[in-house]
């Protein structure tokens, strides 16, 4: 599998992710810098999590602009699988290739710690090998927005690729950690080959984790 | 020299704003020949202030072990540098943003987490983790909660964009600290043996290179500001604290790492306290070279910027560099690649002068080694007071079935509760090798793309220290060392910051030096130096000092990742036991100053024979896969160390134990003791052990249920805890 790991200045899990592609797919990724213009042939893209930009201006609204995005969207446009992970999530929204927003988290503070997470769809290549998971989050701006008209819209199109959950699987509002309505973690564009998502699958990857639910991302998309 | 006969045409109240005492201005005029321009007069000033030279405390400093086998560089560079086996090397340093943080809490806090990364990347190594130590006021005083939110933001804003994970540290709460805080951040990193860099300038004629952010008006005069006492209009020095910017010291750790895979860097320096001026005099000194700056070429951020400003700006995240010529091209694009500023703004000289040109005149003309070797040094006058008297207590003043609340009391309280408010502000799982997490004895990180870690603690109690400067400093070294060996590593060196009152008045001095004896003494027995560290003197508001608090950042080294162990509880049926002997040390404890609101009773002596002894007990049932969990015994004493297992293991307990003086044993703050689990069958061979090992070994009672029930006086729900240990910072 061919795969790429976008690097913007102020990316900081680019070599998580990085480590983590390498240990469950098999292959290194090529990590590319984020004013090169074009990447030729993938089989995954990964916006990887970060401070890109050091957040200035709007979290992701600068990395947005960066030049190899209008490869990472014309890849996305041909169904190239591309995975934002966190501040990844944040570019995609703010490229247009997911819908929504992510706004300050509802506690007004970063929160870093282990959450559960549901798959609400699991008929994509993303989530195909995904059950209840644990993984952590961190973050200042996750808590996920959308108007009422998008939501029905994403909902309708089974768009929703997680929600915060308890250890039972409940989806209730002890176990959103940031405020995000309907507890949405993550989301699809409307072909689902785009995965915008807040949890970080790469720091739950293996044993020393201390969980390593977070592979089953990268191993739905093996199959 | 008094101000009746001052005859010089330097205005002495300008040498006096410059935190300059005459006899030093006297010196500066003998050294030069001449009087100092107002540059001149900047420079010596940022060098000369105790912040930076160290005046008061280096005589004493040199007392302290500073070698071992695995040290590679002690004190005197940017940090210092352990071996951690297979070519790969420790770098790590811990220094205080006190002052500044005290004016503005989320900028001083991020900036002392920003200056402290740079000195530990300038070695070449990536940093891995940050830690930290933070002390504050009274939890009710108004200041104290804008001061703790505002540090907490900005260590947390700080090190989470820059994507180093903050794993763990620690705080407390006590009036001493009403009027000055104490922010200690702690860095280390990782490198190649064969690819430290150094900050000795070398090779006449070669280019002194600037890069980095540009220079502004920022945080000019924030060591001399530092090296100064608090008064009620210190809220004007508010302008001498520094902004950071994570971003930028982002994209500099990486220019800096990729350039250094090249053989293009002769020496480096970062720009920390007294920025340009230090930095460039600092790798001068030490490559007995001399440096000309031509400091029109300066990148600066604001318009008509003088010599002195630029000299003593202390804008973040700006490094100096010695570079070979031939390599300007490569290290020139590398900087662009990043978006940062390069500059050639000077070069090596063989003058042994710091020389400054500006618009083509001569702005400085200084001999480095007057600056250096001829700085101030004070061998201060000190009294050392008599340590607070220990009190006996007896069993008959307390009363046992006081004892679960007494203990619910104590860790709802603000010193003893659960932390988690603070450590889920700070990412500390980036870079995806956190293996032990805040909330232990020890975080640990692993040495990335290794089956090895790196263990690391901070402590200091100063209460302790208060009672007991002698027996406080011994404690703040044995307490990391422990904690080191609770999670499984081999305790190799620590890091120190100094943090105390006026050194001119003789009862700080006393403290300083006892501080410093009892810290000797534990390093030299536990054969753990001390191999990089910082001071920080005039922690003192309207002539109150702060508590001494020697913080203290330990590091050990786990081989086999497999052999880490943590706190919580593992299984229902192990067993639970003490380690180490109990002697009802109920003085200076926190049962006394949260149950009885009392400070007194002594600080309790420690034995280092006994602490070698019990903590490589410790080590090798590790070695030997005898133990589930291991804890020490700290803060609170044994049942509160009890709790905090229960709590996190999410596992109950029964204790089954006979004692005369029940308060005694289960908050007597006794050392050298830990809290182990072992399992039933192992449960035989480590009481064998313990009995060869001349190791006292105590069994506690059976892991299981939801409740710390003991026998005779009743239980309480793990839920119950949880409420108390969560709720202080939860209505934060």
């Amino acid at each position: 599998m061919k795969t790429h790991v976008i690097v913007f200045p102020g990316s900081n899990c680019d070599r998580d992710v990085a480590v983590a592609i390498q240990n469950i797919i098999g292959s290194s990724p090529e990590m590319v810098w984020h004013k090169d213009s074009t990447i030729k042939q993938s089989d995954l893209i990964v916006v990887p999590g970060g401070f890109s930009y050091g957040d200035y201006l709007r979290c992701g609204a600068m990395a947005s602009t960066s030049p190899i995005m209008k490869s990472v969207i014309e890849n996305a446009n041909k169904g190239v699988p591309v995975m934002g992970i966190c501040n990844g999530f944040q570019i995609l929204i703010e490229s247009g290739l997911l819908q929504g927003a992510l706004i300050r988290n509802s506690s007004l503070s970063f929160i870093c710690r282990d959450i559960i997470i549901k798959p609400t769809n699991t008929k994509t290549i993303f989530t195909n090998k995904s059950k209840i998971s644990k993984m952590p989050i961190a973050h200042n701006e996750g808590n996920y927005f959308a108007n009422s008209n998008q939501i029905k819209e994403i909902e309708d199109n089974d768009q929703i690729a997680f929600q915060y959950c308890d250890e039972n699987g409940d989806i209730n509002a002890h176990s959103n950690p940031n405020g995000s309505i309907n507890n949405i973690a993550g989301v699809f564009n409307k072909s689902k080959n785009v995965l915008g998502m807040m949890p970080h699958p790469e720091r739950a990857a293996e044993s020393i984790h201390g969980c390593d639910d977070g592979r089953n991302i990268f191993e739905s998309l093996l199959s | 020299m008094t101000s009746s006969n001052w005859q010089f045409d330097t205005e002495k109240s300008l040498v006096e704003s410059h935190g300059l005492k005459l006899d030093e201005f006297e010196k500066i005029v003998e050294g030069l020949g001449r009087e100092p321009n107002l540059t001149e007069l900047g420079i010596f000033s940022a060098m000369w202030n105790e912040h930076c030279s160290y005046k008061s405390s280096k005589y004493w400093l040199k007392k302290l072990p500073t070698s071992g086998k695995r040290v590679i560089q002690g004190p005197g560079e940017n940090a210092g540098i352990i071996d951690i086996d297979d070519g790969d090397v420790a770098v790590f340093k811990m220094e205080s943003h006190n002052h500044p943080s005290f004016l503005e809490p989320y900028q001083g806090a991020a900036t002392g987490v920003g200056g402290i990364l740079r000195d530990v990347f300038t070695m070449g190594a990536r940093p891995v983790a940050n830690m930290n130590a933070l002390r504050f006021g009274d939890p009710n005083h108004p200041k104290t909660k804008h001061l703790v939110s505002g540090v907490v933001g900005g260590i947390g804003g700080y090190g989470n964009c820059i994507g180093i994970p903050t794993v763990g540290g620690e705080v407390n709460f006590h009036p001493s600290y009403n009027g000055n805080i104490l922010v200690n951040a702690m860095t280390v990193g990782i490198a190649k043996k064969d690819k430290i860099f150094y900050s000795a300038a070398a090779g006449i004629g070669n280019p002194v290179v600037y890069v980095g952010s540009k220079t502004g008006r920022d945080g000019i005069h924030g060591a001399t500001m530092a090296s100064a006492e608090f008064d009620d209009d210190s809220e004007e020095k508010k302008p001498t604290v520094q902004v950071g910017d994570p971003f930028t010291e982002k994209l500099l750790l990486e220019a800096c790492l990729e350039l250094m895979k090249e053989d293009a860097i002769i020496a480096i320096q970062d720009m920390g306290a007294a920025g340009l001026t230090s930095s460039s005099i600092e790798m001068a000194s030490k490559g007995n070279v001399g440096i000309d700056i031509n400091l029109s070429k300066v990148p600066m951020r604001a318009a008509n910027m003088t010599a002195y400003e630029l000299m003593l700006s202390e804008s973040q995240e700006r490094m100096l560099m010695v570079i070979q010529p031939k390599k300007e091209e490569l290290a020139r694009s590398i900087f662009k690649k990043w978006d940062l500023e390069f500059e050639i703004i000077g070069e090596v000289t063989d003058t042994k002068k710091l020389i400054l040109h500006m618009d083509g005149e001569e702005q400085a003309s200084i001999p480095i080694n007057i600056l250096v070797e001829d700085a101030p040094e004070y061998q201060r006058d000190y009294i050392v007071n008599d340590p607070s008297p220990l009190i006996s207590f007896e069993s008959k003043d307390f009363e046992d079935k006081d004892i679960l609340s007494d203990l619910l009391k104590m860790i709802s309280h603000p010193n003893l509760c659960s932390r988690k408010w603070i450590w889920e502000q700070y990412d500390h799982m980036v870079m995806a090798d956190t293996v032990v997490r805040p909330g232990s004895d020890a975080a640990v990180v692993r040495v990335h793309g290794t089956n090895k870690g790196i263990a690391i603690s901070t402590d200091c109690s100063p209460t302790y220290c208060r009672h007991n400067p002698y027996e406080g400093g011994k404690h703040a070294v044995v307490e990391t060392w422990r904690n080191i060996v609770a999670s499984g590593a081999e305790p190799i060196a620590i890091t120190d910051c100094m943090n105390f009152g006026n050194p001119e008045k003789p009862e700080i001095m006393g403290q300083f030096v006892e501080c410093i004896r009892g810290m000797g003494d534990a390093c030299s027995k536990l054969n753990y130096p001390v191999i990089s560290g910082n001071v920080s003197l005039y922690n003192e508001t309207n002539g109150e000092g702060i508590y001494p608090t020697p913080a203290i950042g330990g590091v050990g080294l786990i081989r086999d990742l497999s052999n880490t162990m943590t706190i919580d509880l593992k299984n229902e049926g192990n067993v639970l036991c003490l380690i180490g002997e109990s002697n009802n040390h109920i003085g200076n404890s926190h049962y006394l100053s949260i149950i009885q609101n009392r400070e007194d009773g002594g600080t309790p002596s420690i034995n280092l024979d006994d602490e070698l002894k019990n903590g490589k007990f410790i080590l090798d049932c590790v070695a030997k896969k005898l133990l589930k969990s291991v804890h020490d015994v700290g803060e609170g004493g044994v049942l509160v160390a009890i709790a905090e297992m229960c709590i996190s293991g999410m596992q109950g307990i029964k204790i089954d134990i006979t004692k005369d003086f029940l308060h005694g044993f289960f908050f007597g703050e006794d050392q050298a003791r830990y809290l182990v689990e072992v399992s039933q069958n192992k449960l035989e061979q480590l009481e064998v052990d313990a009995s060869k090992s001349a190791v006292k070994i105590e069994r506690i009672g059976e892991i299981g249920g939801t409740s710390i029930s003991i026998n005779s006086i009743g239980e309480i729900e793990l839920s119950n805890l949880i409420d108390h240990h969560t709720k202080w910072f939860n209505e934060f």
